[in-house]
């Protein structure tokens, strides 16, 4: 197992080391920059701003650049937001809570659903409710969801206001950031309501970004489903008469989650990237929207920084779903 | 230096020092659902506007200072509810179309950080009267210039206070060390605040030229200061008014200092404005608190509410849904809809700004004024006001906005005229003319969408013979190429005024110092270049309405550019909301603002 | 091994003409196992009719999709109160009409299809193919290259393509042909690899069948089958991702009626003009969905796993 996991994570290097270089390189491939964009109309004087891009480490040579950058990393320095001037790991630990807490939501609800959805649809193989389940699916699956946001915007916020528009909790509340998780933080705050708010605040962003993984988690524990119920060893448990609860539950189950686990796996980097819509549509302030701000003012290291960030999650849990694949399934191991 | 913010003790101080505990607190929401809101304004909001902000620890949000803050804001919320009278504290919130950059005001140019950091947090100097671009006694009671100019010396108020915050207490009250550490920080290359944190630029300083400018800066003594300067300006008691010349204070920037935690100066700021900093949620809330000892008089809302609100539509529903009390930008779409709302009220006012194309006055055929001219009367100005302002702008005719003193209102506009123009560039010599209109990639408040006015513009000039490419680049780009001299095109652009000084425009924009730079027309005129420098270094202002309204006249004869439109800005609040008063610099203030009950 | 004895030539001609002859088979048997599906024939069907409809656009539409009638702003659908009968599906903001945007729009979501698929397939397929058969240190430089490119949310690189290669639908349809690639680059590495050590490519080798030649006769044609599933899949996949890019502001600028960007521009009337809002999301979800039917469909007629049980 060991040498399994030192595996893994030997390929990992070269990888980080890449997505180092990308990161890098796309920074200084931006056309524009942020000088420019802060002075706007009013301009800023050529010999000025060879300063400041000098303050900033711009006038090194290439090479040297990303030695430093490099270097940084491993001491945990991503370089400072020029907008905000703070450093950028400490916005991101700030913005990150917010992101996770969405994308948590989100995957819970697509397990908590799909999986049982998924079952009951290869059970009930052909029937009309299999049918509704998948065409469903389908639906969703082929949803743009910045889109569907904005639907489930007019109908819930607009015509019947069940929930607000936007933000992570009503602007009545206001205590410390303990975790950065609002529903934890509005529990432990102790305030009457806050939990309730933090709730009602994350209900439609959940669902929008659940959409797509929740379809995909349905497709895909109804496919393995199927296989394993084909299966000889499930056959053989049927023919020996045991119960079609326990047939499904201990046998075929067992099984058929091993690639729906890899499957909810992948889904991370599909959160991350629904995440950039979600947190736009709804303003919700969390790394995605930090982001796609930052590519337009031309926040250097910030889109440098929080790139290898993202990717670097991306990376870990393709780890731990690589781990825990192992551990389900031995045989992968050997391989 | 840690204190014990859990003991009663500590709190009994707070309370003491403040004076009183105040109020309670009630949110204006609307009758639905203010009913789920009662035992809220008991429970949660007692401790809201004193104690909260007190208690909270430096920005740390450890268990540890937060089990004590737990403990602390407990036994504050019942001193608190033991101790409301009854009379309910207010509070506004605010939708805001974007997150601050940051608190320290003179490192950022952008009117969103300014709203959020120089206009509620800090005074200046000197301070414009609310709603005009007229320059009154702020921080300094009077001031007196030397009569070549160059020195200006201010009184400086006295007994003003620096916000009590949990992070600062000030020992002592405003005086010139916090003005001279204010601008000195910002023009000395050597000043240990210049580069306080990294990748400082003062840029807004520097694109007003003060360093340039300003020679010393003076203690005369704690309640007087001078400014020297190299040269005479008159705009300078102007520019002493605007968002960079915010006072700080002294005192805190040499407690972080010591305490080597500089950089908290731009995220928990200490003014001496009307409302003090309470906390920072990025890209969600920003809250403030009236400043008790406010030198002007307490305000009358008791707490301010920053909702970072990006989208139009999101904030209008917010605004229609009680969520929020003022927003700014609407979309122009939603202007007829606001207007129709009987529980709201819309504000409109003419921007300080100009939108213009100009042509590169140093490239063949537009070096001749006669084909400017010609191109001018082909531009369609209600097409654009229609198409792309949606009523929400104006056509303009001279380069400076109708607010402004000096504006020349006798000059007569280039009409819209297909034939004359065709007719003209034929008189000029011009056939089959081939040019790039530049359009921005951005919207401005003085253009909200420069593709479509190109297109616009594309069309009439195709009415007159002349075949037009639009271009575009990215921003940062887009800004740095038009100021080649040797340009190819014309450029769609504009300006917004700073501080409501015609050299301001004038001067920054069609002057000859700004030829390869913010003078996108690279155009020197002589004439016009005499008017405005004799303008600059003459105090008296009749005298200088005179020379400007002179340059507006000879600008609109040489057609440098052609002006397109100044845009009208809206600004939606609750019925409720008395006392706003819009900023014909396009600021938000918050400051003698109330809400009816 | 060195001597071809004539035995295996002729074995290896008459393996291929079996394969020649087999595939007209496989191809009715392919047919029938699509048709079984009802969901991909419909799929198919609407498809079509799209694919008909951005052919004909400017023979169906009723207005060109660019001309702002000035009257007319925001005039909901005709069977709303204040509807015109000439603007079925209500105007936008400028004017426009609506139902010939969408008409338009169609050419252009389904020319993002076709063009970022060709990239990213023809791209995946040859680097896919070059990995797969030579491996070692080619093999896995390039395995390490698409493990980078999947390390960062597809989304977020090909917003960051974009922004360095400027806005616009050319530099966002390249962007996303990059962010797609991997995944055909591993499939096809995949059917390689499996392929490889079979008997008929193993006797195609011994016959003398040069690198080239083996690697895009022998071995492509039998990896054929996912590639087109995952090609599909990719197709509705650009579209999304095309229209998102539009919707942040990075894709197709106005006024192209791309789908996205409309409802990017149609974002500050969500509370004002549904019509607006509605209609170009849900030219985009029939679009994917109609597509991703018949990826179903060609999965299930195509992948032998599934067909059997």
């Amino acid at each position: 197992m060991l040498r399994f996991l030192l595996g893994r994570l030997g390929l990992l290097i070269p990888t980080f080391f890449g997505v180092t270089l990308v990161a890098f390189s796309f920074i200084r491939l931006l056309p524009g920059d942020p000088l420019d964009l802060l002075a706007g109309e009013r301009g800023i004087d050529p010999e000025r701003k060879a300063e400041l891009m000098a303050q900033m480490g711009f006038d090194k040579p290439l090479w040297q650049q990303y030695i430093d950058y490099v270097i940084g990393i491993f001491q945990g320095d991503l370089g400072t937001s020029f907008a905000s001037k703070k450093p950028v790991l400490d916005e991101f630990m700030t913005l990150f809570p917010a992101t996770a807490e969405l994308a948590l939501c989100a995957i819970i609800l697509a397990v908590c659903l799909g999986i049982p959805a998924g079952i009951f649809a290869a059970v009930k193989r052909g029937s009309i409710a299999d049918q509704a389940i998948m065409g469903t699916a389908l639906v969703g699956y082929s949803m743009p969801i910045f889109w569907w946001g904005l639907l489930l915007i007019i109908f819930f916020s607009g015509i019947l206001q069940w929930t607000p528009v936007s933000g992570r909790i009503s602007l009545l509340y206001f205590f410390p950031q303990v975790t950065g998780f609002m529903l934890i933080d509005s529990l432990l705050s102790g305030e009457k309501g806050a939990f309730l708010s933090a709730v009602r605040h994350l209900i439609l962003p959940s669902i929008v970004l659940a959409t797509i993984p929740l379809a995909v988690i349905a497709r895909q524990t109804r496919s393995a489903m199927l296989e394993v119920l084909g299966e000889d060893y499930v056959r053989t448990a049927r023919a020996k008469g045991l119960p079609p609860r326990s047939v499904i539950g201990l046998h075929a189950l067992r099984n058929a989650l091993i690639p729906v686990i890899t499957t909810i796996g992948l889904q991370v980097g599909v959160l991350l990237a629904g995440a950039i819509l979600t947190e736009t549509i709804f303003s919700w302030p969390g790394i995605g929207k930090w982001l796609v701000d930052s590519i337009a003012r031309r926040d250097y290291f910030v889109v440098q920084g929080g790139l290898l960030l993202i990717a670097g999650i991306i990376m870990l849990v393709n780890l731990i779903v690589d781990v825990l694949y192992g551990l389900i399934n031995p045989r992968i191991r050997h391989t | 230096m840690t204190k014990n913010y859990g003991s009663i003790a500590y709190l009994a101080k707070i309370f003491q020092n403040r004076g009183k505990i105040r109020k309670m607190l009630v949110v204006d929401f609307p009758p639905k659902k203010r009913l789920s809101l009662r035992w809220l304004g008991l429970n949660s909001f007692a401790h809201f506007n004193d104690a909260r902000p007190l208690l909270f620890i430096k920005g740390e949000n450890s268990l540890m200072n937060f089990q004590k803050t737990l403990k602390a804001t407990l036994l504050g919320a019942s001193l608190a509810v033991i101790a409301a009278t009854g009379a309910s504290a207010k509070t506004l919130v605010y939708c805001s179309e974007g997150s601050p950059e940051g608190f320290d005001t003179a490192l950022y140019t952008a009117g969103t950080t300014f709203d959020a950091s120089s206009k509620p947090l800090y005074n200046r100097l000197v301070e414009f009267k609310r709603g005009t671009t007229e320059v009154l006694p702020g921080l300094a009671e009077s001031w007196e210039v030397s009569e070549d100019g160059l020195e200006y010396t201010f009184n400086l108020r006295k007994g003003v206070k620096f916000h009590t915050t949990s992070f600062f207490t000030p020992t002592r009250d405003f005086n010139a060390d916090d003005v001279v550490f204010s601008f000195e920080r910002q023009l000395k290359k050597d000043h240990p605040w210049h580069e306080y944190t990294p990748g400082t630029a003062w840029e807004y300083f520097n694109g007003m030229s003060m360093p340039d400018l300003i020679k010393e800066i003076v203690k005369v003594d704690d309640h007087t200061v001078k400014f020297v300067l190299n040269r005479p300006e008159a705009p300078m008691i102007a520019n002493l008014a605007m968002d960079f010349a915010s006072v700080v204070s002294a005192e805190y920037a040499d407690k972080l200092a010591e305490a080597g935690t500089k950089e908290q100066f731009n995220q928990q700021p200490v003014g001496t404005g009307p409302f003090s900093f309470v906390g920072y949620q990025k890209d969600a809330v920003i809250r403030y608190a009236a400043h008790p000892d406010y030198w002007n008089g307490k305000e009358k809302i008791d707490n301010l509410i920053f909702a970072i609100t990006p989208d139009a539509a999101v904030r209008l529903q917010k605004l229609k849904a009680g969520e929020c009390h003022v927003m700014p930008y609407p979309a122009p779409a939603d202007i007829a809809d606001i207007r129709s709302d009987s529980n709201l009220t819309l504000m409109e006012q003419q921007g300080l700004n100009v939108g213009y194309l100009a042509y590169n006055t140093k490239v063949a055929p537009f070096d001749k004024k006669e084909v400017r001219k010609a191109l001018n009367h082909a531009v369609n100005k209600q097409a654009i006001l229609d198409a792309v302002f949606q009523g929400s702008g104006q056509a303009a005719k001279n380069p400076i906005p109708p607010t402004m003193w000096s504006y020349n209102d006798a000059i007569e506009d280039d009409d819209y005229n297909p034939e004359l123009a065709k007719e003209m560039l034929a008189a000029a010599g011009v056939e089959n003319l081939s040019m790039k209109v530049w359009a921005m990639p951005v919207q401005r408040p003085y253009n909200p969408n420069a593709r479509r006015m190109a297109e616009v513009i594309q069309a009439d000039f195709a009415k007159v013979g002349v075949n037009v490419e639009i271009v575009s680049y990215e921003w940062g780009e887009y800004l740095s190429r038009s100021k080649d001299v040797d340009r190819d095109g014309a450029v769609l652009l504009g300006w917004t005024g700073d501080n409501g000084d015609p050299d301001n425009f004038l001067a920054v924009l069609l002057g000859c110092d700004g030829v390869g730079g913010s003078n996108r027309a690279q155009w020197c005129n002589d004439d016009f270049e005499a008017l405005i420098q004799k303008a600059k270094t003459v105090t008296d202002k009749a005298e200088r309405t005179d020379l400007y309204e002179q340059a507006q006249a000879v600008f609109k004869e040489e057609a440098p550019w052609a002006t397109i439109a100044h845009s009208v800005v809206f600004m939606p609040m609750s019925s409720k909301v008395t006392g706003y008063v819009m900023d014909p610099l396009g600021g938000h203030w918050f400051d003698g603002v109330d809400i009816a009950e | 091994m060195t001597e071809t004895s004539p035995a295996t030539k002729a074995d290896t001609a008459k393996l291929e003409e079996e394969s020649r002859s087999a595939a007209k088979a496989r191809l009715a048997e392919f047919w029938y196992y699509f048709s079984q599906n009802k969901g991909a024939v419909v799929g198919l069907v609407v498809f079509v009719l799209l694919v008909l409809m951005a052919v004909f656009a400017s023979l169906i539409a009723p207005h060109n999709p660019d001309v702002q009638y000035r009257d007319s702003f925001l005039v909901p659908p005709v069977w709303q109160e204040g509807g015109k009968t000439e603007f079925l599906l209500g105007t936008d903001a400028v004017g426009r009409d609506i139902l010939s945007r969408l008409i338009y729009g169609a050419q252009f979501s389904l020319f993002i299809g076709v063009v970022v698929v060709t990239i990213a397939l023809v791209g995946g397929i040859t680097i896919g193919l070059v990995a797969g058969y030579m491996r070692g240190a080619v093999d896995t430089f390039i395995m390490r290259v698409m493990d980078i490119i999947l390390a960062f949310p597809s989304l977020l690189l090909a917003l960051v393509l974009v922004a360095i290669l400027g806005p616009g639908l050319i530099n966002a349809m390249i962007a996303i042909a990059i962010v797609l690639q991997p995944h055909f680059v591993r499939l096809t590495r995949a059917a390689v690899l499996a392929e490889r050590s079979r008997d008929y490519v193993v006797a195609a080798r011994v016959a003398g069948a040069g690198h080239f030649r083996l690697m895009f006769k022998t071995i492509l044609p039998n990896c054929l089958a996912p590639l087109i599933v995952q090609a599909t899949l990719s197709f509705s996949n650009a579209i999304l991702d095309a229209a998102a890019l539009g919707f942040l502001g990075m894709g197709a600028q106005p006024p192209t009626p791309e789908w996205g960007t409309m409802l990017a521009e149609a974002r500050e009337f969500i509370l004002r003009a549904w019509w607006v809002v509605t209609f170009p999301g849900l030219a985009i979800l029939i679009t994917v969905l109609a597509i991703n039917l018949v990826g179903d469909g060609l999965r299930d007629a195509l992948d032998p796993k599934l067909k059997r049980s």
